[in-house]
């Protein structure tokens, strides 16, 4: 039973990955581009979701991991010469860097108290950026050179301007990301996970070190968070301090909420869906946000646990 | 008495403030016996047991568990050490199901063997499942159960840890008659592969348990022995009672 059940699963994500990739021969030249974006996005948010769906633990300063990849990406491609993929990394390290720190901080505090303690460092991360503006433009932002955009990369010349190199290039890092994501929460490290969110103080006793569980989910989350970011700045060619900002920690929650926290593909499905809806409002209504707003207090009457979540609940208890 | 001595505690004291509601105990329990812990409510006897998983610290004095100072160990340390707790207020995942609840003490229970395969904690947990009645009920959602068995999947969880020392808190309480039986025969069959101390109001379950009855009053010792030498004692029949 178990076996099949394996199977199911991979087929199924699978199966979305093969969908992402088949719809870039239909898609027209904007939506092209805005799923690009929002596949970026979702890495995001699958990120934010291994700490919020499966941890329990509400961050709402997201934005200084994704910011932590964005910079530590943006500005080595930036100011050194280091190259794109170098650089690429560098911003990874830098957000699971920061997530270490930051957790060792911010996982003494739980529930509200962790809510504050990392918005308020979300706040500093996008102080620290707007007051270094001599370094990096603050909300202006900076705009990569064309030496970031073409480059050579073990003897294939890669050209970041290209839409179609875009588009898959951020496929394969959801793909990637979701695959690591799916094998850590169904292997043993997800099941603490999940009885750290239901229950920690029966955790703790029934030998678990949660402290040190938490901190590996936090690492996870920041350093899957940072990663986006720095596919973000390179792949756009833009950094500016906005992304710090706490709209950009909303909105992975957001994103989450809406497809379904707790499951791996509710970030994703959150985060087209969101993506559009703002998107579609936004050609009708200046009011956009209004729309973004009763669309999630509709969903936290009707559909609390998030469209996967109540999917899950109610008909598909398979899915991870 | 040729019996190892599992664990001992040292003048172990906690104060709250300037109530001291463990004070100077100098307890010790033997390997394989059960033994019941028991007293007046505010007695001190959750704090006591408390210190012993390490859920709080001591304010002073020492605990050794086979022979080795654990005292500023933490708690999940002492789990894997082998001393398993469950709580007086059940305490399980009422929204995991039954097996998962379990599984996830097996999973612990074999943290030392990393890379563990599922199946071997899906036995374990299975095999934990069957010896508290609870094996039909695998799928199930635990919070949709019964009190009664959700107590049972607790003791459950208790054994899946695999302990040397089973610390049971009220297990009892709020449990039907024809339960109680069941569960006394259950800590009958449990103390063969692991030493229990028990936390317990109800006596007709105390004296047909325990080995031996340590009887706390005020945070301290006020007696200790077999269940008849503590039936008779003056002294407890005093703390129970409110006479002399």
């Amino acid at each position: 039973m178990t076996a099949s059940r394996t199977m199911r699963v991979i087929a199924l994500h699978v199966a979305v990955l093969a969908a992402l990739f088949l719809v870039q021969f239909v898609l027209p030249d904007y939506h092209y581009l805005a799923m690009t974006r929002v596949m970026v996005l979702a890495i995001y948010a699958m990120g934010y979701n291994m700490l919020f769906g499966y941890t329990g633990l509400l961050s709402l300063g997201h934005a200084m991991f994704f910011a932590a990849g964005l910079y530590g990406a943006g500005m080595t491609a930036y100011y050194t010469d280091l190259g794109v993929p170098l650089a690429f990394l560098i911003g990874i390290c830098c957000g699971a860097l920061l997530s270490l720190i930051i957790g060792l901080v911010a996982l003494r505090t739980t529930g509200v108290a962790f809510m504050i303690v990392t918005m308020m460092f979300g706040q500093v991360a996008y102080l620290t950026i707007t007051y270094f503006t001599d370094y990096t433009r603050g909300e202006e932002g900076l705009t990569m050179p064309a030496s970031a955009r073409n480059f050579d990369f073990l003897g294939l010349h890669v050209d970041l301007t290209n839409a179609v190199l875009r588009y898959n290039l951020a496929l394969a890092l959801l793909a990637i990301t979701l695959f690591v994501i799916l094998i850590l929460v169904r292997g043993p490290m997800g099941r603490v996970l999940i009885a750290i969110r239901e229950n920690e103080p029966r955790t703790l006793m029934l030998g678990f070190d949660t402290f040190r569980t938490k901190l590996g989910a936090l690492v996870v989350s920041g350093t899957i968070s940072a990663m986006a970011g720095a596919a973000y700045g390179l792949l756009f060619a833009y950094i500016g301090a906005s992304f710090a900002s706490i709209q950009y920690s909303i909105e992975a929650l957001l994103f989450t909420l809406l497809g379904g926290a707790g499951t791996v593909l509710g970030p994703l499905l959150g985060s087209i869906l969101m993506f559009y809806m703002i998107d579609i409002a936004s050609e009708y209504t200046a009011a956009y946000l209004l729309v973004t707003g009763v669309a999630l207090v509709l969903l936290v009457l009707f559909f609390p646990k998030g469209i996967l979540g109540t999917i899950r609940e109610r008909w598909l208890p398979w899915l991870p | 008495m040729a019996s190892v001595t599992l664990l001992r505690t040292k003048g172990l004291s906690r104060q709250f403030g300037g109530l001291k509601a463990v004070n100077d105990v100098n307890f010790a329990i033997r390997e394989g016996e059960i033994r019941a812990l028991i007293g007046p409510n505010g007695a001190g006897k959750t704090t006591f047991v408390s210190l012993l998983s390490g859920r709080i610290a001591p304010s002073a004095g020492s605990i050794e568990f086979l022979g080795n100072d654990i005292t500023a160990r933490p708690a999940h340390k002492r789990v894997r050490d082998g001393i398993a707790y469950t709580f007086q207020i059940t305490s399980i995942y009422p929204m995991l199901s039954v097996f998962d609840n379990v599984a996830l003490s097996a999973q612990s229970a074999l943290q030392r063997s990393p890379g563990a395969k599922p199946a071997v904690i899906a036995a374990k947990a299975k095999e934990a499942l069957e010896h508290v009645g609870l094996s039909d009920r695998l799928r199930d959602r635990a919070g949709t159960m019964s009190y009664g068995h959700q107590r049972l999947l607790e003791v459950a969880m208790g054994l899946a840890l695999e302990p040397k020392l089973l610390i049971l808190d009220e297990p009892t309480q709020g449990l039907s008659d024809g339960e109680i039986e069941n569960f006394c025969r259950l800590v009958k069959e449990i103390s063969r592969s692991a030493t229990v101390l028990l936390i317990e109001h109800n006596m007709p379950v105390v004296m047909k348990l325990a080995d031996t009855i340590t009887v706390l009053n005020h945070g301290e010792i006020l007696a200790e022995g077999s269940p008849e030498n503590i039936r008779a004692n003056a002294a407890v029949q005093a703390a129970y009672l409110g006479t002399g």
